[in-house]
């Protein structure tokens, strides 16, 4: 995702420095007030842990190695704020002195990179952790989850603006001056391998590190939950939370975001999931007939559903936002977004039904630490 | 997960590898940075500046000849400075076209434009809008490449930033970054030393979800470790008299022959920009 030089235009390169600017002086001056003295080595050294994660090789399902990002972790343990820093310094020394990553692209890299790859992280991780026991392993899930989007959104960024550039910047002939390809081409082939590869890779990473550090080293993660009640005995809750407890969780949202992209293939429409002009067209109709046994559907569509099919517009309606003019493309999109959604939503269901009826093992928890 | 060759390198050594490699680049940096060449002589600021407005028109022209002329000029400078071509060549020139030219190879058949040939038996017609783009995109990435390995190769790291104050960046900025390559050794080291250990220790193959577990939790361990570490910087910059304030010493000289290769930067920039327009 480190974008080289040469592959974006100097404008886009002008604009994204300065869209980055701002961030940068916001970082500075709230982790300044924030840490104070501490600042320079605590940056500095984070920063070259961030410069070291990014070589770690990491397994992921199915045999393969990814490197991961670390964005997702340095934002849980440092905040938004400090890891926007952080980040940005690991990605300007692999700028500079590893050529891996361009100069004049490099306000670009800190912006999808660091910058929105830090505030996505630090939300989702704060919006699923919620106020859970910093042992909880609603917290690895919630980790793991806010690095597999931050990575994906960083990624996106970087599609977007690389897809952008046939359509802005060619030549007399209408050559494109820099990236060649339009987004319809650029969003699934990099998304494909993020969604799938490096955003695993980023899940492992991720979960696995506020695992280890639940069983290791709590107090790295108060940072950014202060409120979050600590464990009674270190090592004691821990041992039962964790990753391995989520283990079930994972493999069925591996599955689905694997399976997803095999609705392509699969022609033709489910049955029952008619439209109102499906009833209108003759080959449609046909085709009802067909799968329903030889029995004709009514002459016009059932009043009922004529009346309803008007109230909820979706926001993907057949799968494709409607900005997204590649079926495919918006067909991978929405099965990330549903994917989300439902993963948020059980969430939250498992939030409720804790609050209304607390479970023995939190009732329990809760008696370990009165 | 599946059948392991025992020819085949696994994450570990992988990992590894990847930091061997990132350390021998620092030490061949250090050891190029003090050979007697002529960018090794002239003041890093008027190298970073000279070689960012080298980059800049190389990143914005619409001309071959003059993205091809600056690549010229690079492959001189390098000369002169006594960088090695086998070195250029094995990081930059084929390491860039293994990477960009992968990703340009598909534009002469996607872009949309005049057809100029057809390939035989698969029937893929490719455009000179596509060649053109292909082109630029390789053409460019090399070029911009082999400038800014040449100002790492002939500058001590610890110039390359004080010369960024140059460019009005805030002497804390700087300083993180002097820190953090200091520091980035270090952990590499302690990285390096416990896959190493753990590789000492290992008799068989690991299963795919012990070995998940191990990256994640080296990956834990040494985060424990480099927060220890910036503890122990801290407490030693405050015994020191460290107070929040950041001092650096500027203690560079501009001399004729920085002033010749400034103005000679600076022409050829303008001659770029004004030719590639």
């Amino acid at each position: 995702m480190h974008i080289p030089d040469g592959y974006l235009s100097p404008a886009t390169c002008a604009a994204l420095y300065g869209t980055a600017a701002p961030f940068w002086y916001v970082a500075l001056r709230k982790t300044r007030k924030l840490l104070f003295t501490r600042l320079v080595p605590l940056i500095s050294v984070f920063a070259a842990f961030s410069f070291v994660i990014m070589m770690f090789n990491v397994p992921i399902p199915g045999g393969t190695t990814a490197h991961p990002l670390g964005v997702g972790i340095a934002s849980i343990v440092l905040g938004p704020w400090a890891s926007i820093l952080a980040l940005s310094t690991a990605l300007f020394i692999q700028a500079f002195f590893f050529g891996d990553g361009g100069v004049t692209t490099l306000g670009a890299n800190c912006f999808n990179m660091a910058i929105v790859g830090s505030l996505v992280a630090w939300l989702v991780y704060r919006a699923v952790a919620g106020r859970s026991a910093i042992t909880s392993s609603r917290r690895v899930v919630a980790a793991a989850l806010g690095g597999y989007l931050a990575i994906n959104c960083a990624a996106l960024c970087a599609a977007v603006e690389l897809g952008l550039q046939p359509h802005f910047f060619k030549s007399a002939t209408g050559a494109p001056l820099y990236a060649p390809y339009p987004l319809g081409i650029t969003v699934p082939a990099i998304m494909i391998g993020h969604l799938t590869f490096a955003g695993l890779a980023e899940l492992v990473v991720t979960g696995g590190i506020v695992a280890y550090l639940q069983r290791a080293n709590p107090a790295l993660l108060r940072f950014t939950a202060p409120g979050a009640p600590m464990p009674h005995d270190e090592g004691q809750p821990a041992a039962t939370s964790g990753w391995r407890a989520t283990k079930p969780l994972w493999t069925a949202v591996g599955l689905l975001m694997i399976l997803a992209p095999l609705g392509l293939l699969a022609a033709g429409k489910a049955w029952g999931e008619w439209t109102v002009h499906d009833f209108s067209n003759a080959a449609a109709r046909q085709k009802i007939a067909q799968v329903s046994r030889n029995v004709a559907p009514p002459a016009a569509a059932p009043s009922g559903l004529e009346r309803l099919a008007t109230v909820w517009t979706a926001p993907f309606p057949d799968y494709s936002p409607s900005f997204v003019h590649s079926a495919a493309l918006g067909y991978i999109l929405s099965a990330m977004f549903g994917i989300g959604a439902i993963i948020l939503l059980s969430i939250l269901g498992d939030w409720i039904a804790h609050k209304v009826r607390p479970g023995p093992s939190r009732a329990s928890a809760r008696t370990e630490e009165t | 997960m599946g059948a392991k060759h025992s020819g085949k390198r696994g994450f570990l050594e992988r990992t590894t590898s990847s930091f061997v490699d990132a350390m021998e680049h620092a030490f061949y940096a250090e050891r190029t940075a003090r050979v007697d060449g002529l960018l090794q002589r002239i003041d890093p600021r008027v190298k970073l500046v000279g070689i960012l407005a080298l980059v800049v028109p190389a990143a914005a022209s619409h001309s071959f000849a003059v993205i091809l002329g600056l690549f010229a000029i690079a492959v001189v400078l390098a000369a002169l400075s006594h960088v090695s071509f086998g070195v250029l060549l094995k990081r930059v020139w084929i390491a860039v076209l293994l990477f960009t030219g992968v990703i340009a190879l598909p534009a002469p058949f996607v872009t949309p434009g005049k057809v100029v040939y057809h390939l035989p038996w698969l029937g893929w017609s490719v455009t000179a809008q596509g060649l053109t783009s292909a082109g630029y995109l390789v053409l460019r990435v090399e070029t911009a490449a082999t400038l800014c390995v040449l100002l790492v190769l002939t500058t001590p790291w610890t110039h390359v930033l004080k010369a960024l104050r140059v460019l009005r960046v805030p002497a804390v900025l700087v300083t993180i970054l002097g820190m953090t390559y200091r520091y980035l050794f270090l952990v590499l080291q302690s990285a390096h030393d416990m896959f190493e250990s753990r590789r000492s220790r290992m008799i068989g193959e690991l299963t795919a979800s012990e070995r998940r577990r191990v990256a994640a939790s080296s990956a834990g361990v040494l985060m424990s470790k480099t927060f220890d570490l910036s503890n122990d910087v801290y407490e030693a910059m405050l015994s020191r008299g460290y107070r929040g304030e950041v001092a650096i010493l500027d203690e560079f000289r501009i001399g004729r022959l920085d002033w010749a290769m400034l103005s000679a930067f600076a022409l050829v920039s303008i001659a770029a920009f004004w030719l590639g327009r």
